[in-house]
């Protein structure tokens, strides 16, 4: 089973990948063709393209880590996270990750790194300060199982590059909204060529965020939380952790929309009434609740 | 002449199949090894601690000279010994003297505050959990080990290549009752 969901991650990464270079060909193809240039667009689209995934694949960790304000902490500084993480590698017969701690009052954590040699562990103050041993212990499993079954690579990539495309979407429709009050000197052709852009990119933005939904499903956090209890062998103390996680009402500040797949519970704050209501299709993570019961069946 | 082809297909088939799952015990079996080494490393680490712990608690509570030959009398044991049973035993003797030991502790409010000591005490819970987690996972390798064995069809060439069930590290039933402390 859990060999099956690590085939399915790492044909998803390489899905996504080629999903990727795909759009930016395309691009560069368009825009080749809008300015006459010729193959020197898809020529450049393709450099673009390559340098960019390459990049996603080996450093979307770093990227994570530094979204998220991550220092990595040495096993003075830490004693007792670094000797859970480390015993809890064991268990698992992985090596043991690089250990994080963000500066933050709440509790939450996440994992990251494309596979378990290059992974790294981030927990928040919050954490360390609100959860005992037991509790310290059932949060690191689930995340450690992220790193076991892939799923910290597929969500590396998702962020690094949904983040890419999200990023040249926004900075295509500015120009093209400035371009607009800006100038009115321009060719026809020209304009009528930015507002199909300057659309596209608009119909692209929220696709880009479904994609990235999909690709990291909330089927995986009971998957993790599972193969999590398989490493402790100890239910109790995840559910407790999550039952903290779910008394405590604070937000993690330095989250944002793009790292939020990434941690054991949604970082973000919850919506009450109809834009709560609205937002929760695109939630990342299923509720605690559910995640308790199913737990307490094991 | 298809059935030709045919005849050479299945038999390309069946060495790859052969091959692979020959492959596949072979990388099981030298998991289990490598699991079974990981729990060494993880009772050296112990062994290397006993000391430390030991001449930090002596500082405060020299007089418990009985706890402390019984601590080193478990740690040479466990040493010395040569068949995994009889390391079985002495490693069980060490977690439970050293229980004993920290018992007596609690009767020295400044040794429970002295920060070497805790410092100490983390390491040995740590070290003592990484055990348990390093038997864990030598059973986990054990479990798919030998399921490929037992199971069929991988049980036939596991039989003619003599890959035989391994066994699983088992805890005595004196080490999972609890500990008698006598003062």
């Amino acid at each position: 089973m859990l060999y099956d969901q690590l085939e399915n991650n790492v044909r998803r990464s390489w899905f996504l990948l080629a999903g990727f270079v795909v759009v930016v060909l395309a691009a560069g193809y368009g825009f080749g063709l809008v300015f006459r240039a010729g193959p020197i667009g898809l020529i450049i689209a393709a450099i673009i393209a390559v340098i960019l995934s390459w990049t996603s694949y080996r450093s979307g960790d770093k990227v994570v880590l530094r979204l998220s304000r991550a220092r990595e902490v040495t096993p003075q500084e830490e004693p007792r996270l670094h000797n859970i993480v480390e015993g809890l590698a064991i268990a698992g017969g992985i090596p043991k990750p690089r250990v994080y701690v963000v500066e933050d009052a709440a509790p939450n954590a996440f994992a990251t790194g494309r596979d378990p040699a290059h992974a790294s562990i981030a927990v928040t103050r919050g954490l360390l300060d609100k959860m005992n041993r037991v509790e310290l212990e059932g949060v690191i499993a689930h995340e450690l199982s992220h790193v076991k079954n892939r799923d910290t690579l597929v969500m590396a990539i998702t962020v690094t590059l949904v983040g890419i495309l999200v990023l040249l979407a926004d900075w295509t429709l500015r120009s093209f909204f400035w371009g607009v009050g800006g100038r009115d000197d321009r060719n026809g052709d020209g304009a009528a060529v930015f507002v199909v852009i300057g659309l596209v990119a608009a119909i692209f933005m929220p696709i880009m965020a479904k994609i990235m939904q999909m690709a990291v499903s909330r089927r995986r956090e009971f998957y993790a939380d599972a193969s999590g209890v398989q490493l402790t062998r100890y239910p109790p103390g995840l559910i407790s952790a999550l039952e903290k996680l779910k008394a405590d009402q604070t937000v993690v500040h330095t989250a944002v929309r793009a790292t939020e797949a990434l941690w054991i519970e949604s970082p973000l704050q919850h919506q009450e009434g109809f834009m709560g209501r609205l937002n929760r299709l695109f939630d990342t993570h299923p509720p605690l609740d559910e995640r308790i019961k199913v737990l307490r069946e094991l | 002449m298809i059935a030709l082809w045919i005849i050479i297909g299945v038999v390309v088939l069946l060495l790859l199949i052969f091959a692979g799952t020959y492959n596949r015990l072979v990388a099981l079996r030298n998991r289990i090894d490598n699991a079974w080494s990981q729990i060494g490393v993880q009772l050296k680490r112990r062994y290397d601690l006993i000391p430390n712990l030991v001449n930090t608690v002596k500082g405060y509570a020299a007089h418990e000279k009985e706890i402390f030959e019984k601590v080193a009398e478990a740690r040479n044991a466990a040493i010395s010994a040569k068949t995994v049973p009889d390391q079985a035993q002495a490693e069980n003797q060490i977690t439970g003297a050293l229980r004993q030991l920290f018992a007596v502790v609690e009767a020295y409010p400044d040794l429970k505050a002295n920060q070497n000591f805790l410092a100490l005490q983390e390491e040995l819970t740590a070290t003592e959990g990484r055990i348990a987690f390093a038997r864990q996972f030598y059973n986990d390798t054990v479990l798919s080990y030998n399921n490929k064995v037992q199971q069929f069809p991988s049980r036939v060439i596991a039989g003619m290549f003599n890959f035989t069930p391994r066994e699983f590290f088992q805890v005595e039933e004196a080490a999972t009752g609890p500990v008698n402390v006598q003062f």
